[in-house]
């Protein structure tokens, strides 16, 4: 399959004197995590089924800061972005959809103020588009009747107010979308959020992502949908520790529309 | 005519004001410790969010027992206060409920009586309130934060609240004027049978106790609000104004590190010119906050408004899982803190005198600011505004800028980003072999 895959670069884009119609941020847990870079295919297979002229940045693609950011190191933080930004304004690049909800919220929200303004997607609220227009049709598929909740990224949701883009696309595979306890407004973080992620969680008496997998647990679903590499990860070990592989499933929306087409 | 009541009266009155403006002029003070922020734009969003959160308690309701309790104690407590109009005039000019010879008598029933219906079920939700808080024993009120003061003084207001309604309505019940005429004494009428047995002038003197009391209660509520979670019922207004209007994962970019940045990377800038005319002798800007004075003046008014209620801890991540961090802590120590430096500023004449103690680590230890997760519930949740995100925020900032204090795990993924620009150990040139994996 990986063969088939078409990934143009900005440079290929400029040296043919062409713009993207979009540019695909794709992260550093895109690009480096196993689980990761997965998400990243599904959604390649789906701009290229839906013929979207796209292209990334590759190696000239940095970390955005925003671990960084949250750790409190506004130096680094700023030294990443501006950087990022020279590359993106050197490209004239106007448009961006990025599958991480951290580069999302800090492209679209903390660059404009350092000179980056672009429009900024969550790869959810694209493929809605794309749906939307007719580019990109869904059947349910393999999701038909299928148990699926969603878990609500804090930098997807909360802070960003998006919560209907994902949830619109699950009811597009035909799926019986069930609420968690916590959900949009006051859903519960997985745990990685703050730079959480990149380091062991202060003395409790529980993980935050098994008080989230919990959660997700007590609606009984067959798969539960992220929208987040990074709530991926915390959810799947979520799952792990509650030892529950063989009946629950984490996957990613881009996955599942794509598994939906069997792309 | 013997005016001693009167003047007895307007020096309470004088006394009671007085005092209560002093505070609000060191409260006012207080907050302007904090250092500017611009929050001039945008003012039509500014008057809808308070018009909305504040007056129409639209986030209060959230919660919908304690949202609708708290909408009977808010709406009985602004109106029920038109008595206090009349009160005051009474007191004054030594008349007896003046309302009566300036309102047709229906009208007058028509207030006091939605006064005595209101003052009822003011009273049935504060002792909803006390059980709640004592017998049913909601966790959110029993956490660690939440021992000696603090939990007294929720108590505190209940009681107030308690007896200033029961006076309300006993000096109702035992005007035997007001039951003469019959109109708007709805709920006294009942009460005024407990008292018959009194003759004319001991009614007229629990009628007089009751009277007084009232209003000293009053006064006394009112002086006791800055000293006390009560003071959300004024600072609501100005912070549900001045709350953060941007979206919620827009943390602000710090424009001094923003002007040093940008030196590293112009490559025309000299590093070892002399600083600009007029500037050698200013203080390289603190990044971060270590004390009450490093916050801005909102993250301060923050800190007042907060009437611990404890929303946000229970909504927080890192509380729920048994980690220290508590939102609500973290504004009920920079009001602390800052209470403090005030107290230090009053005993010195208007200055600081360094006391050796700060904010951080005196107050927030570290470990509660790296247990947070950044993911706004806090934010979310709190009924009036508040932002406890941006001070953890900041005080982070301050550890690891100015003390390279960040837990040894993220100083490894900060040196991940700074040698190939991504949280891990991966080399940049490697970004786009996922495509060919």
């Amino acid at each position: 399959m990986s063969e088939l895959l078409k990934v143009p670069t900005m440079a290929e884009f400029m040296a043919q004197g062409k713009q993207p119609e979009v540019l695909f941020w794709v992260g550093c847990a895109g690009s480096f995590d196993d689980r990761a870079k997965k998400i990243t295919k599904a959604f390649v297979k789906l701009l290229n089924k839906a013929k979207v002229e796209f292209a990334v940045l590759g190696t000239e693609e940095s970390c955005t800061g925003d671990p960084a950011k949250r750790a409190g190191n506004e130096f680094l933080f700023q030294m990443q972005a501006m950087t990022n930004i020279e590359v993106l304004n050197a490209y004239e690049v106007k448009k961006i959809v990025t599958a991480c909800p951290h580069c999302f919220n800090t492209i679209k929200n903390e660059y404009p103020g350092l000179g980056g303004n672009y429009e900024v997607m969550h790869h959810t609220q694209f493929l809605k588009t794309l749906l939307d227009d007719g580019r990109l049709t869904v059947e349910g598929g393999e999701f038909k009747g299928k148990r699926i909740t969603f878990h609500d990224p804090c930098y997807l949701g909360r802070a960003n107010n998006v919560y209907e883009a994902p949830r619109d696309l699950i009811r597009k595979l035909e799926a019986e979308l069930v609420e968690m306890k916590n959900c949009k407004q006051t859903g519960l973080c997985c745990g990685a959020g703050g730079a959480q992620m990149f380091k062991e969680p202060e003395k409790g008496n529980k993980d935050v992502n098994v008080e989230r997998t919990e959660q997700a647990l007590e609606v009984k679903p067959d798969i539960i949908a992220a929208g987040c590499p990074f709530c991926n990860t915390m959810m799947t070990d979520g799952v792990k520790a509650k030892e529950k592989e063989a009946d629950v499933v984490i996957m990613d929306i881009a996955e599942l529309i794509a598994n939906a087409q069997d792309l | 005519m013997n005016y001693l009541p009167n003047i007895l009266f307007v020096i309470l009155l004088v006394l009671g004001i007085g005092y209560f403006s002093k505070n609000v002029q060191k409260l006012i003070r207080n907050i302007k410790l904090g250092h500017d922020v611009n929050v001039s734009d945008n003012k039509s969003q500014r008057w809808k969010n308070m018009a909305m959160i504040a007056l129409g308690q639209s986030k209060m309701v959230r919660r919908p027992i304690a949202g609708f309790l708290h909408i009977v104690v808010y709406v009985g407590f602004i109106i029920i206060n038109i008595e206090v109009l009349e009160i005051i005039i009474d007191g004054i000019f030594g008349t007896h409920r003046i309302g009566l010879s300036i309102l047709p008598e229906v009208i007058y029933g028509f207030l006091i009586g939605s006064f005595e219906v209101l003052a009822v079920l003011v009273f049935i939700a504060v002792i909803i309130f006390w059980i709640r808080r004592n017998i049913i024993k909601l966790a959110r009120f029993w956490k660690s934060e939440m021992t000696s003061w603090p939990k007294n003084d929720g108590n505190f207001i209940l009681y107030f609240e308690m007896v200033l309604m029961t006076l309300f309505l006993v000096m109702n019940a035992t005007d035997t004027h007001f039951q003469s005429i019959n109109t708007g004494n709805i709920i006294s009428q009942y009460i005024a049978p407990w008292f018959s047995g009194l003759s004319e002038s001991a009614l007229h003197t629990v009628e007089r106790t009751a009277w007084w009391f009232h209003i000293i209660g009053i006064l006394v509520f009112l002086n006791y609000l800055y000293f006390s979670k009560h003071l959300h019922i004024l600072l609501a207004f100005p912070n549900t104004f001045y709350g953060k209007l941007t979206p919620k994962g827009q943390f602000n970019n710090l424009e001094a590190v923003t002007k040093e940045v940008k030196m590293m990377m112009d490559p025309n800038v000299d590093p070892f010119a002399a600083p600009a005319e007029g500037t050698e002798n200013e203080m390289p800007a603190k990044f971060g906050a270590s004390d009450v004075h490093d916050l801005n003046w909102v993250q301060l008014l923050n800190a007042y408004t907060c009437t611990e209620c404890g929303r946000c801890t229970s909504e927080c991540p890192a509380n729920q899982t048994g980690k220290k961090l508590s939102p609500r802590k973290i504004m009920m120590d920079t009001r602390d803190r800052l209470e403090e430096v005030g107290k230090n500023i009053d005993a010195n004449k208007g200055t600081f005198k360094e006391d050796g103690k700060q904010l951080l680590d005196n107050y927030i230890t570290r470990e509660e600011l790296w247990a947070c997760t950044s993911c706004n519930a806090c934010v979310e949740a709190c009924p009036v505004s508040i932002d406890p995100l941006s001070i953890i925020m900041d005080m982070r900032r301050y550890l690891v800028m100015e003390q390279s204090a960040a837990p040894t795990e993220l100083n490894n993924m900060m040196t991940n980003i700074e040698n190939n620009g991504a949280p891990w150990p991966f080399n940049q040139m490697d970004r786009l072999n996922w495509k060919n994996d």
